[in-house]
């Protein structure tokens, strides 16, 4: 028996964000649940989200998404080989959602598959993704992170309603082609605890989307910060390096009290959620295409990422920009 | 060894200081956190992890929700720190 040829390294080719065309603002929600928008503001950082109509599925969402992270990155549908779609709230069982973005896109035979680790799935997708590079099971992969979480919110729960929101990020990761280069993706820290799963849970086809919004936040805020300097440590980067800290847009309150214990005070941190809302695994993706987009983080920069969320399941690491 | 009330409250000024930028001498035994200090259940719970990591007090979010003041939060340290 042989193996595959490993390769020493990979990186991100490119990234792509996606979001659906109609902006719910806090003012529209107040209309039909007791909120202001004062107090979602204070209380998550939201001013605006997202939603997608009845005609944008998890599909569309994907693969626009994920169309322009492959136009960005200069390959072609025939460079790709591995299709990975993160996600929490696929509208079907069977068949995935990865399968179906792969063949609009002309990509032809990848592997495909969907990955279920909610709010970190971004973070767990690109390791993955990262991986197969590395042991040479796959050339390139197309990673994206998609959700829509408005089909699973009940529009009456004042809780839930004001923070979950829709929409799509991708990236294409490959070898370090440039032999002078370092590896783009450092080494990933994940983690889960199957004893906190009820904190944030849709428990069946027919409930909807329940958090224990201060369970959450005290687990946040001081289990997180060790495993976003464990990937810093592991990829021989000091957080003082980093030109940006993405972490999943979960609540501003949240990304600030992480932000403040990981001792980065140089470091640019992601606030995406303001205008996007907290879209789960594709937050990390649209902050980061948005940031690039914007110039706010140029070709080279040092970005930790760390995505969080229901399971409860966590992954952390460094990134190269491309 | 436990720490006296006016210890704790120095203590609990600092905390809410640096989480909700209430000026420590603003932080007296009588005042309410929601209705004086507007201090909201989120902030509530980083001064409960504060508190934890400088009284080592751990206040679970049952009991979290029956400290209404700062005179609350002292009893409960030193009611807490003294059992332990």
């Amino acid at each position: 028996m042989r193996l595959t040829e490993a390769r020493p390294g990979t990186r991100v080719l490119a990234f792509g964000g996606h979001q659906p065309a109609r902006v719910v603002t806090n003012d529209e929600l107040a209309v039909t649940v007791d909120t202001t928008d004062e107090w979602i503001r204070s209380r998550v950082g939201i001013a605006s989200r997202r939603i997608a109509g009845p005609d944008e599925s998890l599909a569309d969402m994907a693969a626009a998404a994920g169309g322009k992270a492959l136009a960005a990155s200069g390959l072609s549908a025939a460079d790709i080989d591995l299709v990975i779609v993160a996600t929490c709230t696929a509208e079907t069982a069977i068949p995935n959602v990865a399968a179906t973005v792969a063949t609009r896109h002309g990509i032809a035979a990848p592997g495909a598959y969907d990955l279920n680790a909610a709010c970190a799935g971004f973070c767990y997708a690109l390791a993955t993704a990262s991986d197969a590079v590395r042991a040479g099971t796959s050339r390139y992969v197309l990673v994206i992170g998609a959700e829509k979480l408005s089909q699973w919110v009940d529009w009456t729960d004042r809780s839930t309603c004001i923070i979950f929101a829709d929409g799509a990020g991708a990236a294409v990761v490959g070898p370090v082609t440039d032999p002078q280069a370092g590896p783009g993706i450092g080494p990933v820290v994940w983690g889960s605890d199957g004893a906190m799963a009820d904190k944030i849970a849709i428990k069946d086809r027919n409930s909807f989307l329940t958090q224990e919004g201060q369970a959450v936040f005290r687990w946040a805020t001081t289990a997180l910060h060790p495993v976003a300097k464990k990937a810093c440590e592991l990829a021989g980067v000091d957080p003082t390096e980093l030109t940006a800290f993405v972490p999943h847009q979960a609540n501003l309150r949240i990304i600030e009290a992480i932000a403040r214990k990981l001792g980065a005070p140089q470091a640019l941190v992601a606030d995406d959620i303001v205008h996007a809302g907290n879209t789960s695994s594709a937050s990390i993706p649209l902050a980061l295409s948005r940031m690039i987009e914007r110039g706010e983080i140029g070709s080279g920069a040092a970005v930790l990422l760390l995505g969080f969320g229901a399971g409860i399941s966590y992954a952390a690491q460094v990134i190269t920009v491309p | 060894m436990t720490m006296n009330e006016a210890e704790i409250l120095t203590g609990l000024g600092e905390i809410i200081d640096e989480v909700a930028g209430v000026p420590a001498d603003q932080v007296t035994p009588d005042k309410s956190f929601v209705d004086d200090l507007d201090i909201d259940s989120l902030s509530m719970v980083e001064i409960a992890v504060a508190a934890q990591d400088k009284f080592g007090v751990e206040i679970p979010d049952d009991q979290l929700k029956n400290l209404k003041t700062v005179q609350d939060v002292i009893d409960y340290v030193r009611k807490t720190g003294v059992s332990a």
